[in-house]
C-alpha cells in the first residue's frame, strides 16, 4: 500500500471506531458523565466541604482535574478494549487482518479511536464540572497535551488487555484489579503530601499520580511531582507500551493460528 | 504456466501438536474455477487461512501472482478476496458500511469505495437492505453480504471456503450462476465446499486433500473418467415382476416400478436403451444413483464428505 492508501485505511478504521462509540452513546459517553456528577455531589459538595483546603486550593477545585483524568484514562481504555476484543471476539477482525492494511495502522488507528472517545468523555465531564466550580486554567498547552498523551496511553494498555484477553472476563480483569486501584491511589483525591514518608515513595511507583499530577498543574498551576519528569514518564510508557503492541501483532498474538 | 496460485511444500503444525499440512504442493492456473475439496480436518481451511493470512504457516512458501507471501505479503494480500466458512461481519453494522470499510482497508478512497458498494449490492441483490443491520438479514443474504465484500476491491483470485453452506438451493443456484460470471470475467476461484455437485457443476480443475496431504490434483473431467462404474436409477412406467434376462447380472429391482443399472466405463446408454426397448421396458424417468465426483470421493479419501471441516 502507498502512504495515500495507508492514510485511507486509517482514516476508515478512526472513522469507525468513531461511529460505533457515537452509536452506543448511551453506553459510552452517558455514564462517564453521571458517575463523575455522583463524584462532585458526594465528595465535592457534601464531603469536600468538611475537608477544607487541598494543597491550598478548595477540594472541589482540587478533586476537579483529577476526575476528569480518571474519565479520559477509563474512557480511552474501555474504548480500545471492548472495539478490538470485540472484533475479536466476533471475528469481524479477519476483515482487517486479511486486507493490506499494515500493523502499524490498524494500531494507529485503534489509538486514535480510543483518544477520540476519551478527549470527548474528558470535555463531557470538565462541562458538568463547571455545574460546581469555576474552573481557572493554568495552562492549556499543559492540559491538552497531558489529556492527549495519557489517552494514548491508556489506549495502548486497553489494546494490550484486548489482545491478550480470550474471554469477556479477561476484559474487566484489569480495569478491576489493575486501573481502578491505581487510579484512587493516583492523587486523584488527595495530595500525597498527606502520606507519610514510606506511602509517598509507595506512590510515586505509580504512573498514574504523575499523569494526574501534571494534568492538575495545568488547572491550578502546583504539581506534587516535576511536571518534567511526568511528562517523562507518561512518554516512556507509551513508547514501551506501542512497541510492545506492534510486537503482539507482528507475532500475532491471539488473533492468528 | 502462469499461476495465480502456487504453494511448495506448505506444512503447518498447530501448537497442540497436530499437523495439519504436511507439504503440499498446488498450482492454480490465472482464471481456473479450481475445487479443494478433502474431509473433515483434511487441512482445506488451513490451506485457505495461510493463503489469506489468518494462520500462520510453519514452513513451505506460498506465492499469489507471483508474489512471495513471505517477502510482501501486503501485496500478495491486495489480489485476494475471502470469503469464509463463519459469518465474520459486525453484525451491528449495516451491509453498507461493512462493504464501503472493507473496501477502505484496501486502500480504496472513499467515493470510489461507495460507488463500488453500490456496485456489488445491487450484482448480489442486497442494495435494498443496505441500511439494515447485518445480523438481521437472513442466511442467504449474509452469505452474498460476504461474498459482496470480497470482491469490493476486485480481486484477481476470490477464495470461498463452503459459500453456499446452508442456503436453499434456489438461491445457491443463482449464486453459482454470479459465480461463474465472474469467473468469466477472468477471476480466479478456489472454492471448498461439501456440495459435490457443485464442484462438479462450477469447477475445471480438483484438488483432494486428506490427512494433510494433496491426493489429487487434476482436473475434474480426467478424476471424472476414472469412474469405472456408474449406477443409473430408472423409474419404471409399468410394475415388473422381475428383472428381465437381458439385464440380469447388472440390474436389480429395488421396487417394482424402480429398477437399478449398472453401466460400466464405455459402455453406451444406446445399448441401455435397446436392451430395455426390446424387453418391453418403459422409462418414466432416469437418473445418477450416486453424485460421479461422490463415488470417486469416497474411493480416493474413504468416506463421504462431511457439513463443514
Amino acid at each position: 500500500m502507498n502512504p495515500l492508501q495507508q492514510l485511507t485505511a486509517y482514516a476508515t478504521i478512526v472513522i469507525k471506531e468513531i461511529t460505533r462509540f457515537m452509536r452506543i452513546w448511551q453506553q459510552t459517553l452517558v455514564p462517564p458523565a453521571i458517575s463523575t456528577l455522583l463524584y462532585f455531589v458526594i465528595f465535592g459538595s457534601l464531603i469536600g466541604k468538611r475537608i477544607g483546603q487541598m494543597d491550598g486550593f478548595d477540594y472541589m477545585d482540587f478533586l476537579v482535574p483529577g476526575l476528569i483524568l480518571m474519565s479520559v484514562i477509563n474512557a480511552s481504555y474501555q474504548n480500545v478494549v471492548g472495539s478490538f476484543f470485540g472484533a475479536k471476539w466476533g471475528k469481524s477482525i479477519e476483515e482487517l487482518l486479511v486486507s493490506p492494511t499494515p500493523n502499524s495502522i490498524i494500531l494507529l488507528a485503534y489509538i486514535t479511536g480510543g483518544v477520540a472517545r476519551g478527549v470527548l468523555v474528558g470535555l463531557i465531564v470538565t462541562g458538568v464540572s463547571l455545574f460546581f466550580t469555576d474552573l481557572n486554567i493554568h495552562n492549556v498547552a499543559v492540559l491538552a497535551s497531558v489529556v492527549i498523551l495519557t489517552a494514548i496511553l491508556f489506549s495502548l494498555g486497553g489494546f494490550i488487555n484486548a489482545i491478550f484477553a480470550r474471554t469477556f472476563d479477561d476484559v474487566s480483569i484489569v480495569p478491576t484489579f489493575v486501573l481502578l486501584p491505581l487510579t484512587y491511589l493516583g492523587g486523584v483525591f488527595y495530595s500525597i503530601h498527606l502520606l507519610g514518608d514510606f506511602w509517598q515513595r509507595v506512590s510515586m511507583a505509580n504512573p498514574i499520580l504523575y499523569m494526574v499530577n501534571a494534568f492538575r498543574y495545568g488547572f491550578l498551576g502546583v504539581s506534587d511531582v516535576n511536571l518534567s519528569f511526568s511528562y517523562g514518564m507518561i512518554v516512556f510508557f507509551i513508547v514501551c507500551l506501542f512497541a510492545l503492541s506492534l510486537t503482539l501483532l507482528a507475532r500475532s498474538r491471539g488473533l492468528r493460528a | 504456466m502462469d499461476y495465480a496460485l502456487k504453494t511448495t511444500q506448505l506444512a503447518k503444525t498447530y501448537a497442540n501438536g497436530v499437523f495439519a499440512l504436511k507439504g503440499v504442493d498446488l498450482a492454480v492456473a490465472k482464471g481456473d474455477f479450481y475445487a479443494l475439496l478433502g474431509p473433515n480436518g483434511a487441512g482445506k481451511s488451513t490451506v485457505i487461512g495461510i493463503l489469506c493470512s489468518l494462520v500462520n504457516k510453519t514452513s513451505g512458501q506460498v506465492e499469489i501472482f507471483g508474489v512471495d507471501i513471505d517477502t510482501d505479503f501486503p501485496r500478495a494480500k491486495s489480489f485476494l478476496g475471502v470469503v469464509p466458512q463463519e459469518f465474520n461481519f459486525n453484525i451491528f453494522e449495516t451491509p453498507l458500511q461493512i462493504i464501503r470499510n472493507q473496501a477502505g482497508y484496501y486502500g480504496i478512497d472513499r467515493r470510489t469505495a461507495l460507488a463500488q458498494t453500490e456496485k456489488y449490492l445491487k450484482l448480489l441483490g442486497l442494495w435494498d437492505k443496505r441500511a439494515e443491520r447485518a445480523g438481521e438479514l437472513s442466511g442467504g443474504m449474509k452469505r452474498r453480504l460476504m461474498i459482496a465484500r470480497a470482491l469490493v476491491h476486485e480481486p484477481r483470485v476470490l477464495i470461498l471456503d463452503e459459500p453456499t453452506a446452508g442456503v436453499d438451493i434456489e438461491i445457491r443456484r443463482s449464486m453459482w450462476d454470479f459465480l461463474r460470471q465472474i469467473n468469466n470475467a477472468g477471476t480466479t476461484i478456489i472454492l471448498t465446499t461439501h456440495y459435490l455437485e457443485e464442484a462438479e457443476s462450477l469447477c475445471r480443475n480438483i484438488g483432494i486433500i486428506d490427512q494433510g496431504m494433496l491426493v489429487e490434483d487434476t482436473s475434474m473431467r480426467k478424476l471424472l473418467r476414472q469412474l469405472n462404474v456408474e449406477t443409473y436409477v430408472l423409474d419404471l412406467e409399468r410394475a415388473l415382476d422381475e428383472v428381465p434376462a437381458s439385464l440380469a447380472g447388472n440390474a436389480r429391482l429395488t421396487d417394482p416400478t424402480t429398477l437399478e443399472i449398472e453401466l460400466n466405463r464405455g459402455e453406451s446408454l444406446n445399448h441401455l436403451y435397446e436392451l430395455l426397448s426390446s424387453a418391453d421396458i418403459s422409462v418414466h424417468s432416469m437418473r445418477n444413483k450416486a453424485n460421479r465426483l461422490e463415488q470417486l470421493f469416497i474411493s480416493l479419501v474413504g468416506q463421504a464428505p462431511q457439513d463443514s471441516e
